[in-house]
């Protein structure tokens, strides 16, 4: 029986082996075929010698989260591949490097030795370079095996090696060599099998870090101050690369933008609130280590109310832990960071079309409510391949928000304040330097509505009170949630982020395998739009997905919303490093349900 | 031009304006603080030199020194911003409109202490910047505790002395790659006005560490940042003249007893030399210089230190000539084509 465009495959290597460039010559042929795919890199913090598993998913329905089981095992690292193999499911296929004599642990499996070695030796004249060419050789068995067209394998090692003609004939004939040895060594092809569909169309591969650094150029970021850190530092480099390219000057070939490497996280930080505060579009980008010391000067920026736009791309704490693995870890750190009352707006991309889109919007909002404003990504968003369809060029002009020009100023005259709530909505008028508009002196929240130093108790909770104001003023400005509702749904569910693909995977499950319908409510920002609250009073129970311990989406709510509500609600939860997947949340709510 | 006034004519700088208008608030620091004096200073500074306060951005860290940019310059914008992070808000408001002038006013705690990492890298990067550190030995507005640049030996007011070596942020920032370095004494008028006006004149990061004694919690016996001790120990440097390149040069100096420093804007500032073959342009010299004075239980006051071409970090950043804070959406957002193209390259 054969199973076709519905499996996983993993392939096990040892880090800084090289075979990043044949598990994507095999993610994207699959794509080239039509076929939905995604692809995950579990990888450990260390630069070559450790084991990495890299995992691709084909679904010809389309789901592109992680799917907990492995069909297809690709053995390459001795270290890792007797566990690897123990931990199949039967009936699955293991092609491995033939002297790890693998089928002697089960017979309940489908194996495919391979002698790597000997094939790479006829292929690769040269030693020293064998070792990164070895890999494609398992493209080429897979190619066989799957049916996967050989000729796509080849145009996709073009896509990434087209540049390089040494390594791109050297490794294509390990690709042929592979493929010739499974062809002449294994009697067929294997069970699973990719056919030809049509469903990736249109669709592009891409991390979300590299999206949300297309994002920021488009969104016109001018300063951007950044520290190196897994799992963030890609978007910023990625950006740099984009910046140097599209955003010079075509009359004088000078930079519409400045970049500095920062020294740490708080002179990254630092230097977005002094570009905010001189009128640019300053970001930074980070994870959770560099937000706790970003933590006194996004006080500062709540406070002074200076526009800044910071990208958490999540990982698991702390600092000294483990910096390759995935979580939604910072959700309440981020919304309250800092000492004293904070609230931040938080934005939520549930895939890289919103690291992208989100982006670009991050910049108004923050220019809008002149405040920084969290972008929560995360490892798995960040770092690994999605599929995704194109990308929408930006509808809107920049919107700078309420910044004084001249006929501003005439208007508001002496009147003007810089905390002073002159049209309502809590936002007040902000004027930049070098421009025609009053000066003011800006601190933290020593100061009256006039921006005149004061100490006064009443000053200080009258601009606490504004302040409050103004993140109710946030829900109007902020994404509203997407929202599913079905007909007799008593179920609801919210999820966000990352979490948002293996959430909609197990609805399908639920309804499918289970008979349980469900409504669903994604959130894509925080504050928290009146959208929760009506969904929440539609369902009978709602559960809030997330990949936290301490349900830290949840503890936002408690916060905000009824307590009528907040009975309704309970937590399904996903902690262990890895990527949720669907299977997860269905038996999490199945065991909530009582089945 | 205008009929002459019938009064007698208020004096006024080159653009115009008049001392007054480049005055700010009025001073909380205690009576007497040296960092009054510090402000009048930069006050006199920026008027004679005929500088547009709206062009002009002051900067702090916290601490008493980091209050005082409210009193100084109502015209500009200020930001008295994080603990040591001064440096930082400063590169980033350059790097939004590098146009502007930037005057950062920090302490020694501020920046020997919780600051020296951002210190050391604005140095690094050759901001261009008047850093000027008003450095008294103590933390004034926590109550009197020792900063980094207190020296060995001195006694603090409840009689604790203190046991480690100070900080040269002088030597420091010479070491680090600051293109203008100088130590001053709040009550030295002359010299502190010259150098803060060769400091607006320079382009780069200044580093000006000036001695200024806190009437409050250092100003007592067995202090060695007590007004009297410091006037005491205070070895000058030899004459600092200042003059600007839209004054005439009047300036009479025997040959080989000055150096003539021509600036980067075509101003000229003369050190009269302290010896023969002092050049203020070689690094080692001034540490050796700074060392030996220190050694001496002295501290020298001057230009130690000038580079007046170095490139400076927003010009090495090649940025467009209007300020990116100004820049439209034409000018930061790619059009449509560009995206289309990074799409094709993803399918």
């Amino acid at each position: 029986m054969s199973v076709v465009n519905d499996f996983t495959i993993q392939v096990a290597t040892v880090n800084g082996s090289g075979s990043q460039t044949a598990n994507l010559v095999l993610l994207r042929s699959i794509f080239q075929m039509g076929v939905p795919v995604s692809g995950k890199n579990l990888f450990p913090s260390n630069i070559a010698g450790l084991p990495t598993w890299f995992t691709i998913r084909a679904n010809h329905r389309g789901y592109i989260a992680r799917k907990k089981e492995i069909d297809l095992l690709v053995a390459m690292n001795p270290e890792t591949a007797k566990e690897d193999v123990l931990s199949l499911e039967p009936g699955r296929t293991v092609v491995y490097d033939e002297p790890l004599k693998l089928n002697a642990l089960r017979d309940d499996l489908k194996f495919y030795p391979v002698p790597f070695d000997k094939i790479v030796a006829e292929v690769c004249p040269d030693a020293k370079l064998r070792r990164l060419v070895k890999n494609m050789i398992y493209d080429g068995v897979l190619a066989r095996l799957l049916s996967i067209d050989l000729a796509e394998m080849e145009k996709a090692l073009g896509k990434q090696l087209g540049k390089k003609p040494k390594a791109m004939e050297l490794n294509g004939n390990a690709l042929k060599a592979g493929f010739k040895y499974a062809s002449e060594n294994f009697e067929a092809t294997d069970a699973y099998k990719i056919e030809r569909l049509n469903k990736t169309a249109g669709q592009i591969l891409v991390e979300g870090n590299a999206a949300a650094a297309m994002g920021c150029m488009f969104g016109g970021a001018t300063v951007v101050a950044w520290y190196p850190i897994t799992p963030s530092s890609s978007l910023p480099e990625s950006l740099i690369g984009y910046l140097r390219k599209y955003r010079m000057d075509k009359q004088t070939g000078k930079a519409t933008f400045a970049v500095v490497q920062a020294e740490d996280e708080i002179a990254a930080i630092g230097m977005v609130l002094g570009a905010g505060w001189a009128g640019a579009r300053a970001m930074t980008s980070t994870s959770g280590p560099g937000i706790s010391l970003m933590s006194e000067f996004a006080g500062l920026s709540y406070y002074a109310e200076i526009p800044g736009v910071i990208f958490n791309v999540q990982r698991v704490g702390p600092s000294t832990g483990l910096p390759t693995r995935t979580a939604q870890g910072d959700i309440l750190f981020a919304a309250l960071n800092s000492h004293g009352d904070t609230r931040h707006p938080l934005l939520l991309p549930g895939s890289v079309e919103e690291c992208f889109s989100m982006a670009i919007d991050s910049f108004d909002l923050s220019e809008r409510l002149q405040t920084l404003v969290y972008v929560m990504s995360d490892l798995d968003l960040g770092m690994n391949t999605w599929m995704s369809p194109t990308f929408t060029y930006p509808d809107k002009p920049i919107d700078r928000g309420k910044v004084l020009d001249e006929a501003k100023v005439r208007e508001l005259g002496a009147s003007w304040g810089r905390y002073k709530d002159v049209d309502g909505d809590a936002v007040p008028w902000r004027s930049l330097p070098d421009t025609k508009a009053p000066s003011f002196f800006t601190r933290g929240s020593g100061h009256n509505a006039m921006a005149v130093y004061s100490e006064r108790p009443d000053d200080y909770q009258n601009n606490l009170d504004r302040l409050a104001r103004k993140f109710v003023t946030a829900k109007s400005m902020v994404p509203a949630p997407v929202v599913n509702l079905r007909n007799g749904a008593k179920i609801g569910i919210v999820a966000y982020g990352s979490s948002s693909f293996a959430t909609e995977e197990s609805r399908d499950q639920l309804r499918e395998q289970h008979g349980i319908e469900t409504s669903y409510l994604r959130l894509r920002a925080y504050p928290f739009t009146a959208d929760l609250d009506d969904f929440i009073r539609r369902h009978e129970r709602v559960y809030v997905v997330e990949q936290n311990r301490d349900a830290q989406m949840l503890g936002l709510m408690k916060m905000d919303l009824d307590a009528s509500l907040i009975t309704k609600l309970s937590s399904v939860l996903h902690y262990n490093g890895l990527p949720i997947d669907a299977r997860s949340i269905t038996d999490g709510i199945l065991a909530k349900e009582g089945k | 031009m205008s009929d002459a006034p019938s009064t007698p004519a208020k004096k006024v700088n080159r653009l115009g304006l008049d001392l007054a208008s480049y005055r700010g608030s009025k001073t909380t620091l205690c009576a007497g603080c040296g960092h009054n004096a510090i402000t009048e200073r930069i006050i006199d500074a920026f008027y004679e030199m005929g500088i547009d306060a709206k062009k002009v951005l002051k900067l702090s860290g916290i601490g008493c020194s980091s209050k005082s940019p409210a009193y100084f310059l109502n015209q500009a914008h200020g930001f008295n911003s994080v603990h040591g992070r001064m440096p930082s808000v400063a590169t980033g408001a350059m790097l939004a409109n590098a146009s502007m002038m930037a005057i950062g006013v920090s302490g020694d705690g501020d920046t020997g202490a919780i600051g020296a990492g951002q210190f050391m890298h604005l140095m690094r990067r050759n901001l261009p910047i008047i850093y000027i550190v008003e450095d008294n030995g103590c933390y004034g507005l926590t109550k009197g505790q020792f900063s980094p640049t207190a020296d060995q030996g001195s006694k603090a007011k409840n009689g604790v002395v203190n046991e480690l070596p100070p900080l040269d942020l002088c030597a420091l920032a010479i070491e680090l790659g600051a293109s203008f370095v100088a130590r001053s004494f709040s009550g030295d008028k002359k010299q502190l006005l010259s150098i803060l006006k060769a400091a607006i004149a320079h382009k780069g990061t200044c580093l000006i560490d000036v001695i200024s004694p806190c009437v409050t919690f250092n100003d007592h016996e067995g202090s060695t940042k007590s007004y009297a001790y410091v006037k005491d120990h205070d070895e000058v440097l030899g004459e600092v003249t200042f003059v600007p390149y839209f004054e005439d040069i009047n300036v009479e100096y025997e040959a080989g007893s000055t150096t003539n420093v021509k600036m980067h804007d075509g101003s000229h500032l003369y050190l009269r030399k302290i010896a023969e073959d002092y050049n203020p342009s070689d690094k080692m010299a001034a540490i050796h210089l700074l060392h030996d004075t220190a050694r001496r239980g002295e501290f020298a006051t001057g230009v130690f230190y000038i580079e007046p071409d170095k490139e400076d970090f927003t010009t090495s950043l090649n940025m467009v000539d209007t300020p990116l804070a100004f820049l439209t959406t034409e000018q930061v957002r790619p059009p449509k084509a560009v995206l289309d193209q990074l799409m094709d390259g993803l399918k």
